[in-house]
Parts: structure tokens; sequence; C-alpha cells
């Protein structure tokens, strides 16, 4: 489902169809992430692409009024080049983890009896990964005092 | 029985779907919404090798994930920086097509 709906965001003509199978893949993604016993990470991504990310993209569409693209005269050259490419690309990501010993074994089992995800996240996170996680603050500030600028309607 | 490999596969697929998306498309959203199925493909592999290699205490490797945080973190903030200059650019320009958008070409 994940890869259908990923799939559909790049072939679909209509960017607000796209940004729609956009959510059905994150959801299907933090299902994977459920299956893989992060609970954490599953409801991260569930708040905030499924939420955040994607209510912001819709707002833009809107605000731009996009309609579907016109049918351009497609670069046929261009086109077959860029599959190429990613085809390519998977292959390669394929053959990889075919002659990736590890990857044939299966998952082991969790021997803790409670996974208590988001305590323990939050105990690595803030230990361990103080600083970085500093450094994310003040690059989310950044951030957003660089989209309100950009948003001003002229700068003087 | 699900092994490693089949996360690692479907992280690759959908990393490959994003790649494509970035190539073809000439529509600066969808090449925006590329961007992100390709950091959520990176997400994926990280979280199965988080749940692979288990930690002392036969929890997952918490390491990783915290690394996906930080991801979804930066991911938004990006997100956010080129929508921002998206419409600044579609209200100089009234575009959004990345043919339209060439100016700095040589």
């Amino acid at each position: 489902m994940t890869l259908v709906f990923g799939a559909a965001v790049v072939l679909n003509r209509n960017p607000v169809a796209s940004a729609l199978s956009l959510v059905v893949s994150f959801l299907g993604l933090a299902a994977l992430f459920l299956s893989l016993d992060a609970y954490f990470v599953a409801i991260i991504q569930v708040l905030v692409y499924a939420g955040a990310v994607m209510v912001l993209f819709l707002f833009i569409i809107m605000l731009l009024n996009l309609q579907a693209e016109e049918r351009r005269r497609i670069n046929w050259l261009a086109a077959a080049g860029g599959t190429g490419v990613a085809v390519i690309l998977l292959i390669q990501i394929v053959f990889t983890i075919r002659h990736f010993e590890l990857a044939r074994q299966t998952f082991p089992p969790l021997t803790s009896p409670t996974t208590d995800d988001v305590r323990n996240i939050g105990a690595v996170l803030f230990s361990n990964y103080n600083l970085p996680f500093q450094i994310v603050g003040v690059l989310v500030l950044v951030a957003t005092v660089g989209v309100v600028l950009l948003s001003k309607r002229e700068l003087r | 029985m699900i092994t490693l490999g089949d996360y690692l596969i479907v992280s690759g697929i959908l990393f490959s779907i994003g790649f494509a998306g970035v190539m073809l498309r000439r529509n600066l959203i969808i090449v925006l919404m590329s961007l992100e199925l390709m950091l959520n493909a990176a997400n994926l592999s990280l979280v199965a090798f988080s749940r692979f290699r288990l930690g002392p205490s036969g929890l997952p490797n918490y390491n990783a994930q915290v690394f996906v945080f930080f991801i979804i973190t930066v991911a938004a903030a990006e997100v956010a920086v080129g929508l921002a200059i998206l419409v600044a650019l579609f209200r100089a320009r009234h575009t959004t097509d990345l043919k339209d958008i060439s100016s700095l070409k040589f």
C-alpha cells in the first residue's frame, strides 16, 4: 500500500490527488513502523507528516490555486533518462541487499517484558544527544524566521 | 517469516520512487513531496536496523530512533522553508514549473 500510493504521488497529474496519495503512503509507513515495535516513531510520523506537513502542502496548493498542469509536450528523451537512472538505482539497491548476509535473518524477539518506548527514547535523546537536540532547536528557530521573512510582501 | 531484507527492499523501492519523482516531475510542489518520500525511505531502513540489532537490555537500539526523530524535525523545517520559497517565487513569476524558472541556468 505504501508503495502503490508512493508511485501515485509521482504519477498523478493533479497536485491535490498527489498530496492525498502521499498522506496514505505515510500512514502505511507508520503501520510499518508499528510492526517494527517503534511506537513513538509511528506516532510522530502520523502527527508530523500526515498532520502538519500535509496540511502545509494542501494549504499551499489551495493558496496558489494550482490546476492540473496542462498537458505539455513531454520530452521523451529526458523522461526515459530519468526513469532509466531511477531503475538502475533500484536494481543496484536490490542487488546489494540480495548479497547482504544479515538481510536473510529474521528479527530477534524482544526479550524485555515491556517496551517503554517514549521513556527510553527520551532518556537517550536528553543524555547522549543533548547537544544535537539543542542545535535542532536553533535550526527550527532559524527556519521560522526565514519563512516569516520570505512570506513578507516586499522586503525593505 | 519477514526478514530484515524485506524491509530494506521496501525502503529501497520507496527511495527509487522518490528519486524518479525528483528526476521526472517538473512541478516544484511534487518535487518537494518526492524529497519527503526519499527521507522517509531512509527512516524506514533506520528503524528496521534499530529493531534488528537489539540493545543490551533486549530492547531496540534507540540511537537509530533518535536519529529518525532528528530527520523528521529537519525535514519539517526544510518543507516549511521550501514552500515559503515556492510562494515567493509564485508571486514573482506566476508559475511553479521548473522549466520556466531557468534564469540562473548557464
